[in-house]
């Protein structure tokens, strides 16, 4: 910042916002819990939680959501990244859902639908009141629409049509026992300010974000891992190529690019001159219908 | 990088959410797989040509009935800038919603179709925009297209729209002869309106003087959270004493006398404190940690101020208020109040007048405010809060009311 004129540059107003807000649920809410899944924007959440409430600890634990479906890398780098900050982890994992009848494994072994029973279930049992995501507006045409503050019924739900004024920066995390509240801190957030920062920040992040020599075989118009969760059908041809994840989700959808970024700086000049949506690149889940993301929102999706 | 928030404003219809999308259209902000999927609605409903309102009208039900119904955040980065857009809807049912995007606006772009002229929701969303002290108002005169970029039809509704507004609080009032369809003076000058010699809204944008639209002088900390680190073995640690949050006015810096609200306690700053070091200075819109330099008791919902500035400590409260709600105003009704960090309750003593939106007469007879309706009241809270004008300071001058039974937000206040 220049003194002399009292200008935050746009990644310090950024991180300003949502320090506040994160100091906002802290201070408002008995039980929040905020959700990290090793991917880049979880760990951006949690880097600016630290930074909130530093030289003290981060006053909740930290929730995973796990498919079962998981890159080794991530979940090595999750484990590190809370023994290194010292914050509770819980798990909530699919399979147990799934093995306790919860939900069923669908034909397809796509586990991302999923995922919101066992979230809302996770959220239920905890008793957690406020829930911190990481989405951005920037992602996706719902979520473009979505308070900071995200208030949901007693099923998770989110109504779309008949959300809470939210003025200034006065966040109302109002709700009865059984409700609770999403709080989205990245809200503002572009996939370049999120680079950018984690590049100014010099953070870690697991290592399929950047360029590396992989088998794939292309699905659906995405170049998909060969691993223990994917294996390619018949007519599917496995290549070696130099890729790098964008988003990390469930494993079977979620599609790397073609790139040879290998360091921040090379990623943060390959998202500025890209003209495809990390979602549109990369996930298959949000190409099914045009309301896709929306109808899993309103069911309680992350 | 400088950045600016901008939300758009007007009637149903008047083309807000096209001139977002012309503006991402053509400033080339616009991801392929995003034109795609807009082509490919447009073309399967049947519309002649690609509906760039598509790209903030995301929801199921906005594309069902053609109409914006909540705001639509977009961003999007010339060299020069970075902004923040908030298309918001002009429907009148949906105006709490125009509130909430303009609520954190440097400036507000007002459309008028320039086949209607001004009409009662750009009266409201004008006012509206005035009220929340939104620093910088554009006016678009859009669809030029279709009134074959007559100058007198322009000239009509800006003679027409500065009358209006002289009865307004407005800082800076420009205005643009556009067509949010075709991108008549959107990112490039017209050549089919030679006429106009100012400058395109990118332009505008682009420019207009947006540093001076924060208070540096009032000093305001409103304490967030306490940071009391729980180390047991590290000494240093074990007695620091922090108190979060973010800089609501003026400067703050180590060695300042202050003042601790309620308690009125003087003290000293010694230290402000981020993740990443000590600081020398701290300004508004800054997230950071004060440390003092006595053991006094603070807590969230205190106010840091300057010892020969200090907001109004006060139980009782005149404010307009901005309405959000179906159920009305109830006269003499206790809400829930959100100022700054503190929550109190407070009961709405009087309603002094309902503002007419379309003369801004005061009705001093009115004994409610419904959904969407403005007006004056006063309150008397059950605990003193630190306020400033809204005027001088849009954060210490700013509250909820909030419903307490449902948690609903009903209110938006602004203290006079
Ligand atoms: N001819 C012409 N039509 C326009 C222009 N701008 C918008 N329209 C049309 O006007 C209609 C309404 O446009 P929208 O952009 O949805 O209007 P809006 O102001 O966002 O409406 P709400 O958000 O519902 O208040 C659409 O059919 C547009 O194509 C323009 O400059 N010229
Ligand atoms: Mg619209």
């Amino acid at each position: 910042m220049t003194a002399q004129t009292y200008e935050l540059s746009h990644l310090q107003a950024l991180e300003a916002e949502s320090i506040h807000i994160i100091r906002e649920v802290a201070a408002e809410f008995e039980r929040p819990v905020l959700l990290f899944s090793g991917g880049k924007d979880s760990v951006v959440m949690l880097h600016l939680a630290a930074k909130a409430f530093t030289p003290a600890r981060v006053p909740f634990p930290v929730m995973h959501i796990d498919t079962g479906h998981n890159f080794d890398e991530v979940l090595d780098f999750r484990d590190s990244t809370v023994e290194r900050l010292g914050v509770r982890l819980v798990v909530a994992s699919v399979e147990d859902s799934i093995a306790k009848g919860r939900v069923r494994e669908r034909p397809d072994g796509v586990r991302n639908p999923l995922q919101t029973v066992t979230l809302l279930d996770a959220i239920n049992d905890n008793g957690f009141d406020a829930v911190f995501g990481g989405a951005r507006r920037d992602e996706e045409k719902a979520r473009a629409k979505e308070r900071v503050f995200s208030f949901r019924d007693e099923f998770g739900q989110w109504d779309p049509k008949n959300q809470r004024p939210e003025l200034w920066s006065l966040y109302n995390g109002r709700h009865h026992k059984g409700e609770h509240i999403r709080v989205f801190p990245l809200s503002n957030w572009t996939e370049l300010d999120v680079w950018q920062y984690l590049a100014a920040e010099e953070i870690d992040l697991p290592s399929i974000y950047f360029a590396h020599e992989r088998e794939v075989f292309q699905r659906d118009g995405m170049w998909l891992s060969v691993g223990k969760h994917n294996s390619p059908r018949e007519h599917e041809e496995v290549v070696t190529m130099t890729v790098r994840f964008r988003t990390v989700g469930d494993a079977p959808i979620t599609g790397a690019v073609e790139s040879t970024a290998a360091t921040y700086d090379d990623i943060v000049a390959e998202v500025a001159a890209t003209r495809m949506t990390e979602r549109g690149a990369t996930r298959a889940d949000d190409r099914l219908t045009e309301a896709a993301m929306e109808d899993r929102k309103k069911e309680g999706y992350f | 990088m400088e950045l600016l928030r901008f939300a758009t404003a007007g009637s149903v219809d008047d083309g807000k959410s096209t001139l977002i999308g012309r503006l991402l259209y053509d400033t080339k902000s616009i991801f392929e797989d995003q034109l795609e999927s807009i082509e490919r609605t447009s073309r399967d409903r049947g519309d002649e040509q690609t509906n760039l309102a598509l790209l903030t009208d995301g929801l199921r039900a906005e594309r069902e009935q053609g109409i914006t119904i909540d705001v639509a955040y977009r961003y999007f980065a010339t060299p020069k800038r970075k902004f923040i857009i908030a298309d918001t809807p002009g429907h009148i049912q949906y105006t709490r919603n125009m509130v909430t995007g303009a609520s954190t606006a440097n400036l507000a772009l007002i459309l008028i179709d320039a086949r209607q002229g001004i009409v009662e929701q750009s009266r409201r969303h004008a006012f509206i925009a005035s009220l929340l002290r939104v620093p910088h108002l554009v006016l678009c005169v859009n669809k030029m297209d279709l009134v074959d970029y007559d100058e007198t039809v322009f000239q009509r509704i800006r003679d027409e729209f500065r009358q209006f507004a002289s009865k307004l609080d407005i800082g800076d009032l420009t205005f643009i002869p556009v067509s949010a369809l075709l991108g008549d003076n959107v990112v490039h000058r017209s050549a089919n309106m030679p006429w106009y010699d100012g400058s395109s809204l990118l332009h505008h944008l682009e420019q207009v003087h947006i540093a001076s639209d924060r208070n540096l002088i009032d000093a305001r900390f409103p304490v967030q959270y306490v940071i009391r680190p729980q180390h047991q073995t590290n000494r240093e640690l074990h007695d620091y004493r922090g108190y979060a949050g973010v800089v609501a006015g003026g400067v703050f810096k180590p060695g300042d006398d202050v003042v601790v609200l309620p308690s009125g306690l003087a003290t000293t700053i010694e230290s402000i404190d981020t993740a990443d070091g000590a600081v020398k200075e701290a300004f508004a819109p800054m997230s950071v940690t004060i440390r003092l330099g006595d053991d006094v008791d603070v807590s969230r919902g205190d106010m840091i101020c300057r010892p020969h500035n200090q907001p109004r400590v006060t139980q009782d409260v005149e404010a307009m208020i901005c309405w959000l709600a179906d159920q009305p105003l109830q006269v003499r009704g206790m809400y829930a109040i959100k100022h700054t960090t503190r929550n109190v309750r407070g009961q709405v003593r009087e309603l002094e007048y309902r503002i007419d939106i379309n003369s801004l007469h005061r009705d001093e007879t009115a004994d409610t405010l419904s959904l969407n309706e403005i007006g004056r009241v006063t309150l008397r809270t059950t605990q003193p809060l630190f306020v400033d004008e809204y005027r001088r300071n849009r954060i210490t001058g700013s509250f909820l009311l909030i419903e307490e039974s449902t948690g609903a937000t009903v209110g938006a206040g602004m203290i006079l």
